[in-house]
C-alpha cells in the first residue's frame, strides 16, 4: 500500500534520550527525506516536502537537507535510506507507512543516525514515529457537511480501509449527525491514494446515490471537478485544493508537517532529540483547516471554527462518549474519551453508519 | 433504478469515464492494424496530458490544448516509429522504454503547472433535448470531446472497412512483404498509423488533464494506457468493439463503485479482474473460431519490416 | 540516400561495439539534458556511472547492484530463450507475482514452522506457480492458437488484482493492526532468503540468476536443443523439417520463462522485499524484457545488461541525493539509454550504405 498511517502503543515505547550529541559546531546538520511519490504530486509527498523546506527556512546554514523522491516500498526504500545514512545524514524522515520495516532494518545498522517514520507503529532508540490526528479536522468538515447537505446524504471516498481512514469516516459522520440528526453516510472505497479517473467515478457513484456533500480521503482533485459539474460540495484533502474554492470546495483539511519537522530538527541541533511516538493535531498545527469559503453561511462557519478552537484547546475530544459501535455494543461510556492506543487501531464503524466495513 | 442502482446515471458516468481510454485504444487499434505493437500508450497519453494542459493554460483556449495534446502524443510516437521502423528495434522493448521516457519527460515539462486550473471545457448545449428523461442524460449532456471520440470511432470504422486507405493499412498489417511487393510503402504507412495512434493517445491524455481531473499532476494517467492496450485486444481489432470494450472496462469500475455506494458488499479486487478474464475468453473464442482461417490479430503484428529481407 | 543492407550473419564486432557506443551517446545526450536542468553534466554522469561502483561506500552499493540486478537477470535469462524461438512471453510480471504469492502462502500457512524443509519447498512452489501461470498462455496457444503475447499480458493484470486481494485479504498480517500486507518473511527464519555472505547483497536469487545464465548459455550455445530453438525463431518452416515440434517448443519456452520469473518473485518476497503487499511488484517483469533485448538475447549480454540497468537505478538515486536531480530526469535519462541501445543494434544486423537506392 502506498504510504502511511498509524500510531501505536504496542511498540515498546522506549523513550531513551539521545545519548550522543551531534558533535559538530561548524558543519551543517544533514537531514534526509525519502518520499513515496514525486514532490509534484500536490498531495502527500508535496506536503512533506513543504515541511522539509520549512526546516531550511527555519535554520538556514545550520542544516542541509536532501531528498529522494518516488521511492518504491521494499528493497529500494532500504537502499535509499542506507544511502542517506552513508551520506552523513543524521536525521532521516521516512514519509510512508510502507517504509516501516525498511526503516527498522536500516536503523539497526546505523545506531548513531536518528530516524523518523511517518504513521508507523514500530519504534527503537533511534526510531521515532509521528502522525497527525486527521480525525480532528474531519470533525470540523463533518460539521460543515451536516449543515450544508439538503439531501441529508453525505459521501466519503475512502482510500484503503485502514485505521486513519476509518477514524476519518467515523469522525465526519458523528459530527455531521450532531448538527443534523437525519444525516446518512455513504462510503466508497477506491483502493488507491491517487487515481484521478477512479476517484472521479467514485464521486459520480456517490452523486448517483443522492449525496450532495463529498469528503475525500484520496489525493487527486478529480472528485472536485465531478462535484462542480453536479453542483454539490466538497472539501480539499492533503493540500488546500484552493483552485476549486469557493465552490465546490468549502474548506479543506491540510497535512502540515512543518511544525513537527522544524521542532525535531531543532531538537537534533540542541541535542535533545529522543525517540517518541508523536500524534499531533489541530493544536500543534499538524492538521490545518483551510479557509472556509463564503458559500458557507456565517453562523455555520462560526460553529465550525468554534469546534476547531474547542478541539485545539483540548476542551473537546471528537470521540467523546456515549458512543456505540455499529453493532450496537458500547464503545465509550458517557463522557469517556478513547485511549490513543485504542483509537489508533480503530477497525469498526460507529452506530448509525449502515455500510459494511470491508474485512 | 435496478436494485438501488441508477442505471441511467451509471451509463452517463461511464461514457465520460471511458473517453480517455476510448480515444487511446482507437489510436492503438490503427497502429496495430498496420502491424505495429506500441506498448508506449501510457507514455504518449501522459505527454498529451501535459502538452495539452500547458497549451490550454498558455492560450486560455481548451481547444488549442487538445490540439497540442494530440501533437505531443504524436511527437512521442515518432520517436517510436523512428526506432522501430528505421532502426528496426524490437517493438515490445521500445514501447516499454517509450513509457518510461514519456513519464519522465512529462514530469519535467509539467514542473510549474501544478495546482493551476485549466480553462474549462464547456458542455454542448442541446437545449430541450437534454431534458428528455433518460436519453437526455445519457446522450445530450456531455462536453464536445465525448462526441468527438464517438465520431472518431465511427470514422475509424469507416476508414478500415470502406476506404482504400483502410485496405492498404490492413494489407500492410497482415503481410508486409506482400504489401511491399504490391508497391505499397510499408514504412510510410506505419509512420502515419503510429502518428495517428500517438495523436489519439495524446487527446485521451489531454481529456484527463483538461476535463476529468482537471489539473496537472505527475503520473496522472495512473495506468490508463495499459487499459487501452487491453481494450484493443478485447475488441479483437475491430473499431466498433473498441467502443464496447472501453465502455465495458470503464463500466466495471463505475459499477463496482456504484455497488459500494449502494451498500452492497462486493469483493472489489476479484471484480476488477473480470474485464481481463473476459478479454482472455474472447481471445480464445476468436482464435478457436478462426483456427483454420483468418486470425483476429494482424498477422504481422510486432514483426519488423525490412525491404530487402 | 542512406540504405540498410542486411548482413548475411550478425556482426560480432558490432554486437560488442554498439552497446558501448550507445552508452557514450547516452552520456552526451544525458549530459545535455542535465546541463539544461542547470547541473554539471560531468558530475552527473560520474555520480550515476562511477560512484556506485568506485566511489566512497562503493562496497555497499556493489552489493545492492546484485540485489537489483538479480531478479532482472533471472527473469530475462528465461525470456530470452523464448524470444529466440519467436515465442513472446511479455507477462513475466504476472508470473513473478504468482511465484511470490505461492511461495509466501506456503510459508504463511504453516507459520510459525521451523522446518529446514520450508525454504526449499517454497522455492519449488514458487517456481511451480510461475510455471503454471506461464502454462495458461502456452496451452491456449497450443490448443486454440491464441496469441501468447496478449494472453500473457492480460494475465499480468489478473495477477496484480490477485496480489491486492491477497494483501488485503487472506495473507494479511493478523498482527498488523488492520494494515494490508503480510507478515514479514525476513522475521520468519525458516522462510527467509538471507544474504549468503553478509554485506554482499548476494542472496539465493542472485545465485539462481548466475546458474540461470550458465544453464541458458549451455542450452542455447552448446546443445542441440538450443540450435533447434534458434532455428525455430529464425526459420520456422525449416525447423519443422529439423524435427522441431512447435507445440512442445511453446510449452517448453513459456514454462521455462514462467518458472524462472516465479523463482525471482519467490526469492524477492522471501528476501529483500519480505512482504506480500499490493505494491510488491516493482515492474521487474517488464524491465526484464528490456534487459533481454539490451543483452541481445545472449546470456552474457543479459548479465551485463541487467547490471547496467541496476546501475542506472542506483546511480539515479544517488544523483537525486547529491545533485538534487528530479526523479523524472533520471527516468528520461534511462529512457534515452534504452532508445540508443535498442536503436544502435541495427548496426549488428545491417550495414549502412550511402548511395543511390537499388531497385528493390
Amino acid at each position: 500500500m502506498k504510504r502511511r498511517s498509524f500510531l501505536a502503543t504496542t511498540a515498546a515505547a522506549a523513550m531513551l534520550a539521545a545519548t550522543s550529541l551531534p558533535a559538530f559546531a561548524e558543519e551543517p546538520l544533514k537531514i534526509g527525506f525519502i518520499y513515496v511519490g514525486p514532490v509534484g504530486d500536490m498531495g502527500w509527498s508535496y506536503q512533506h516536502d513543504q515541511g522539509r523546506q520549512a526546516i531550511e527556512a527555519a535554520y538556514g546554514d545550520k542544516v542541509q537537507t536532501s531528498f529522494i523522491e518516488s521511492v518504491p516500498e521494499g528493497p529500494d526504500a532500504e537502499r535509499a535510506l542506507t544511502q542517506l545514512a552513508l551520506e552523513g545524514n543524521k536525521l532521516i524522515f521516512a514519509t510512508s507507512f510502507g517504509f516501516m520495516d525498511s526503516v527498522m532494518n536500516v536503523a539497526a545498522k546505523f545506531p548513531d543516525v536518528k530516524f523518523e517514520h511517518a504513521t508507523g507503529y514500530k519504534r527503537a532508540d533511534n526510531v521515532a514515529t509521528y502522525d497527525a490526528r486527521f480525525y480532528e479536522g474531519r470533525a470540523v468538515m463533518g460539521t460543515i457537511a451536516g449543515r450544508m447537505t439538503t439531501s441529508n446524504k453525505i459521501g466519503y471516498i475512502g482510500s484503503f480501509p485502514i485505521p486513519e481512514v476509518i477514524q476519518g469516516i467515523n469522525s465526519s459522520y458523528l459530527h455531521a449527525k450532531k448538527v443534523n440528526p437525519d444525516v446518512e453516510m455513504k462510503v466508497v472505497w477506491a483502493y488507491t491514494w491517487f487515481d484521478p479517473a477512479k476517484e472521479a467515478d467514485a464521486a459520480a457513484a456517490l452523486i448517483a446515490e443522492g449525496v450532495d456533500v463529498i469528503l475525500q480521503h484520496t489525493d487527486s482533485t478529480a472528485p472536485q471537478a465531478k462535484a462542480q459539474e453536479a453542483g454539490i460540495y466538497t472539501f480539499g484533502q492533503a493540500s488546500d485544493m484552493g483552485a476549486f474554492a469557493p465552490k465546490p470546495r468549502l474548506s479543506s483539511i491540510i497535512d502540515n508537517w512543518a511544525p513537527y519537522y522544524v521542532k525535531r530538527a531543532g531538537q537534533m541541533l540542541d541535542g535533545t532529540w529522543a525517540s517518541e511516538g508523536a500524534w499531533e493535531g489541530i493544536a500543534e498545527g499538524a492538521v490545518e483547516i483551510g479557509e472556509i469559503t463564503d458559500e458557507v453561511p456565517a453562523e455555520v462557519k462560526a460553529e465550525a471554527l468554534a469546534l476547531k478552537d474547542k478541539i485545539a484547546s483540548g476542551e473537546y475530544h471528537p470521540f467523546t462518549g456515549p458512543l456505540n459501535k455499529q453493532d450496537g455494543s458500547v464503545w465509550l461510556a458517557e463522557g469517556e474519551t478513547p485511549a490513543d492506543g485504542d483509537l489508533a487501531g480503530m477497525n469498526f464503524y460507529l452506530e448509525g453508519i449502515t455500510a459494511e466495513l470491508p474485512k | 433504478m435496478i436494485g438501488g442502482i441508477d442505471i441511467i446515471a451509471l451509463i452517463a458516468t461511464l461514457m465520460a469515464a471511458s473517453t480517455p481510454v476510448l480515444l487511446a485504444a482507437t489510436g492503438e487499434l490503427i497502429a496495430e492494424k498496420s502491424g505495429v505493437l506500441n506498448l508506449g500508450v501510457e507514455g504518449m497519453m501522459i505527454m498529451g496530458a501535459v502538452g495539452g494542459f500547458a497549451a490550454a493554460v498558455a492560450t486560455g483556449n481548451p481547444v488549442l490544448g487538445f490540439v497540442a495534446g494530440a501533437f505531443a502524443g504524436a511527437a512521442l510516437a515518432m520517436i517510436f516509429a523512428l526506432l522501430t521502423q528505421v532502426f528496426l528495434s524490437n517493438q515490445v522493448a521500445t514501447g516499454l522504454a517509450l513509457t518510461l521516457f514519456g513519464l519522465g519527460l512529462s514530469a519535467l515539462i509539467g514542473k510549474g503547472y501544478e495546482g493551476i486550473r485549466p480553462p474549462p471545457t464547456a458542455k454542448l448545449d442541446f437545449g430541450p433535448l437534454s431534458d428528455i428523461p433518460g436519453l437526455g442524460q445519457i446522450f445530450f449532456r456531455h462536453d464536445w470531446v465525448v462526441y468527438l471520440s464517438l465520431l472518431l470511432v465511427a470514422a475509424t470504422w469507416y476508414f478500415l472497412r470502406k476506404t482504400r486507405g483502410g485496405l492498404i493499412l490492413r494489407a500492410v498489417g497482415e503481410n508486409h512483404d506482400a504489401a511491399h511487393a504490391l508497391g505499397y510503402r510499408v514504412i510510410a504507412v506505419r509512420f502515419a498509423a503510429l502518428a495517428f495512434g500517438g495523436a489519439m493517445a495524446g487527446l485521451g491524455g489531454a481529456y484527463l488533464s483538461l476535463v476529468r481531473v482537471p489539473q496537472w499532476t505527475e503520473g496522472m494517467t495512473a495506468g490508463a494506457g495499459w487499459i487501452a492496450l487491453a481494450i484493443v485486444v478485447f475488441a479483437s481489432w475491430r473499431a466498433e468493439r473498441v467502443l464496447i470494450g472501453a465502455y465495458l472496462f470503464g463500466g466495471i469500475t463505475a459499477l463496482q463503485l456504484q455497488l459500494q455506494a449502494a451498500e452492497y458488499s462486493i469483493p472489489v479486487h476479484l471484480l476488477s479482474m473480470a474485464p481481463y478474464l473476459i478479454t482472455i475468453i474472447v481471445l480464445v473464442i476468436l482464435s478457436a473460431i478462426h483456427r483454420h482461417g483468418v486470425q483476429a490479430a494482424p498477422a504481422s503484428l510486432g514483426r519488423s519490416f525490412h525491404a530487402s529481407s | 540516400m542512406i540504405q540498410l543492407i542486411k548482413r548475411p550473419t550478425p556482426s560480432k564486432a558490432w554486437a560488442w561495439a554498439t552497446p558501448i557506443i550507445a552508452v557514450f551517446a547516452t552520456m552526451i545526450a544525458g549530459g545535455i539534458l542535465f546541463a539544461a536542468l542547470g547541473k554539471n553534466p560531468f558530475e552527473a554522469i560520474r555520480v550515476i556511472f562511477w560512484d556506485p561502483l568506485f566511489g566512497s561506500n562503493a562496497a555497499y552499493f556493489r552489493g545492492q547492484l546484485l540485489v537489483k540486478a538479480g531478479p532482472l537477470i533471472l527473469i530475462a535469462a528465461g525470456l530470452a530463450v523464448g524470444f529466440r524461438a519467436g515465442i513472446w512471453n511479455i507477462g513475466a510480471e504476472g508470473q513473478y507475482i504468482i511465484g511470490a504469492i505461492c511461495g509466501a502462502s506456503l510459508a504463511l500457512s504453516v507459520y510459525p514452522s521451523e522446518s529446514a524443509w520450508l525454504f526449499p519447498a517454497m522455492v519449488i512452489v514458487g517456481a511451480l506457480g510461475g510455471w503454471l501461470w506461464g502454462m495458461i498462455p502456452a496451452l491456449l496457444k497450443v490448443t486454440f492458437g491464441t496469441s501468447e503475447i496478449l494472453v500473457s499480458l492480460m494475465l499480468v493484470y489478473v495477477a496484480e488484482n490477485l496480489l491486492a486481494y491477497m494483501a488485503f485479504g487472506p495473507l494479511k498480517n493478523p498482527e498488523g493492526f488492520g494494515f494490508p500486507g503480510s507478515r514479514n518473511l525476513q522475521q520468519y527464519p525458516s522462510a527467509h532468503n538471507p544474504e549468503l555472505i553478509a554485506g554482499t547483497g548476494a542472496h539465493w536469487g542472485v545465485a539462481a540468476a548466475i546458474v540461470a545464465i550458465i544453464a541458458t548459455y549451455i542450452l542455447m550455445h552448446r546443445h542441440i536443443a538450443g540450435f533447434r530453438i534458434r532455428v525455430a525463431g529464425e526459420a520456422p518452416r525449416a525447423a519443422r523439417f529439423a524435427g522441431v515440434v512447435p507445440a512442445r517448443l511453446v510449452v517448453f519456452c513459456l514454462g521455462l520463462s514462467g518458472a524462472l520469473a516465479g523463482l525471482a518473485g519467490l526469492f524477492e518476497v522471501a528476501g529483500p522485499s519480505g512482504q506480500i503487499t499490493d505494491s510488491f511488484n516493482a515492474g521487474y517483469g517488464f524491465t526484464a524484457i528490456i534487459v533481454a533485448f539490451l543483452g541481445r538475447l545472449h546470456p552474457i549480454g543479459i548479465l551485463l545488461a541487467g547490471l547496467l540497468m541496476a546501475l542506472t537505478y542506483i546511480g539515479g538515486d544517488m544523483a537525486q541525493l547529491m545533485l538534487q536531480l528530479p526523479a523524472a530526469a533520471i527516468q528520461v535519462f534511462q529512457g534515452m539509454l534504452l532508445f540508443f541501445l535498442l536503436g544502435f543494434d541495427v548496426l549488428t544486423n545491417y550495414r549502412i550504405r550511402i548511395g543511390k537506392a537499388q531497385a528493390a
